[in-house]
């Protein structure tokens, strides 16, 4: 999987005056919504949504189908993650209870976004080979929550680029159940179940991608 | 409950959400209004997707989608009405809070989790009230709740319950929402509620996805009936 030019964050772009003033849907940059929005969220953390939003519409090249593929992507490695390396590691009490209950539902994850990316005519993305640096569980829990957190992040940045409002249900469906994947793993670690704050930062698609590469076997 | 001294004496015309919590004829114009024709297709996608539903999926998916982002005075309108909706469920879920943490009953850890909860509620609050500003839109008026505190365990409860309904309520409008700014804080806040939804099961000892691997989205009239009970 390549990286493209959004590889670029989106504090960086927001600082950019050539990008401030681009046109999105016809609206300035410079006048959008959420900057008002977060005239309270800068304080408490959500700064990365404007930015991402542009850099999100400008991406939309590929069409729901590709952002589907790409969510399908993540979600074999997190099934991959918890029924096969869950396994090999040697889980115990809550988190071989979270690991099984969890990969089950992201296994039917990557079901509903298999068939929904064929009703769209797109062709679905084969299953990755992957490796997973761990062998403990408290690695396992630690990168669990890599997984999840990235994965709530990577869906509400695609979110506001899928065209289809059918399949943007289905995206919200599917991220509200990472979310709480990854609120309950992490509790089990005694990290805060809200990273973020008040506003889940949507991520662009290198940031997804510079979690998920390393794990993914060339 | 004894009301806040710094409430206004005057009595304060209600939300227009609130309004329609109370009156069942207002609330199906709005619910109209708001735009509800894509309700039936909530959740359509994905049971397709599963197949528990032959035709359905591709159906909702070439109704549902709009030519284009508008942002033309009617898309406005459902969009500020969807934003005063979240904004008054905020507005509760942030006074629920206000009075948990002052009930004394939840202390350490828990007490610190239930307390950054309500400061992120009110950060939703904020931020509505913005979005809403930005719009060019009046936001919705502050109701006032009225909670039944007893317990520790009846409060963690109720607010599993509450955090539930605001995850799914967020969830409903996600395919509503015109504007590319507005879904994008939509889903942002959407997946926090989620959050504490979960970590909320986790002390009750519920559990952390209720509807499995696929949340339930809730429409607007289903929230607002639920949320009756909790207006004073």
């Amino acid at each position: 999987m390549a990286t493209n030019r959004l590889s670029d964050s989106g504090q960086n772009t927001l600082l950019n005056p050539e990008l401030a003033a681009c046109e999105v849907h016809g609206i300035t940059r410079a006048s959008f919504i959420l900057r008002g929005t977060l005239a309270a969220g800068a304080v408490y953390g959500m700064g990365a949504v404007a930015p991402f939003v542009s850099q999100a519409l400008a991406e939309t090249g590929g069409g729901d189908a590709e952002i589907l593929n790409f969510a399908l992507t993540l979600e074999y490695l997190e099934a991959d993650f918890y029924t096969v390396k869950g396994k090999q590691v040697g889980l115990s009490g809550q988190a071989k209870a979270y690991a099984t209950l969890f990969g089950a539902e992201e296994e039917a994850h990557v079901s509903a976004l298999t068939a929904a990316i064929k009703q769209l005519g797109g062709k679905p993305v084969s299953k990755p080979t992957f490796v997973f640096p761990t062998t403990s569980e408290s690695t396992f829990l630690a990168l669990a929550s890599v997984l999840e957190n990235t994965g709530v992040g990577a869906y509400n940045g695609a979110g506001p680029s899928l065209q289809s409002k059918a399949v943007l249900a289905s995206a919200g469906s599917i991220v509200q159940t990472e979310a709480r994947h990854a609120a309950a793993i992490d509790l089990l670690i005694g990290m805060s179940p809200t990273p973020n704050q008040g506003f889940d930062r949507p991520l662009t698609k290198a940031e997804v991608l510079a979690k998920a590469d390393p794990l993914i076997k060339m | 409950m004894p009301s806040s001294p710094n409430d206004e004496v005057a009595p304060q015309p209600a939300g227009i959400v609130e309004r329609l919590v109370r009156d069942d004829l207002d609330r199906k114009r709005f619910l109209r209004m708001a735009g509800s024709a894509g309700a039936a297709s909530f959740g359509a996608f994905v049971l397709a997707a599963c197949g528990s539903s032959k035709k359905a999926g591709t159906t909702a998916t070439s109704a549902a989608a709009p030519a284009s982002t508008t942002t033309s005075s009617s898309a406005n309108t459902g969009d500020l009405a969807i934003l005063n909706y979240a904004l008054t469920l905020e507005y509760l879920e942030t006074e629920f809070y206000g009075k948990v943490v002052a009930s004394g009953l939840f202390s350490g850890k828990v007490g610190s989790l239930i307390n950054d909860f309500g400061h992120q509620e009110m950060t939703h609050v904020e931020a509505l009230k913005g979005a809403v500003e930005k719009l060019g839109g009046t936001p919705a008026s502050k109701p006032e709740g009225k909670f039944p505190i007893t317990s520790a365990t009846q409060v963690a409860e109720l607010a599993y319950t509450v955090e539930n309904l605001g995850a799914s309520a967020y969830l409903g409008q996600a395919p509503h929402i015109q504007n590319p700014e507005v879904l994008a804080s939509a889903l942002a806040i959407h997946t926090v509620e989620a959050r504490h939804a979960a970590t909320l099961g986790t002390l009750v000892k519920k559990p952390v996805t209720p509807d499995g691997a696929f949340a339930n989205p809730a429409d607007m009239s289903t929230v607002l009936a639920a949320i009756k009970p909790f207006l004073a």
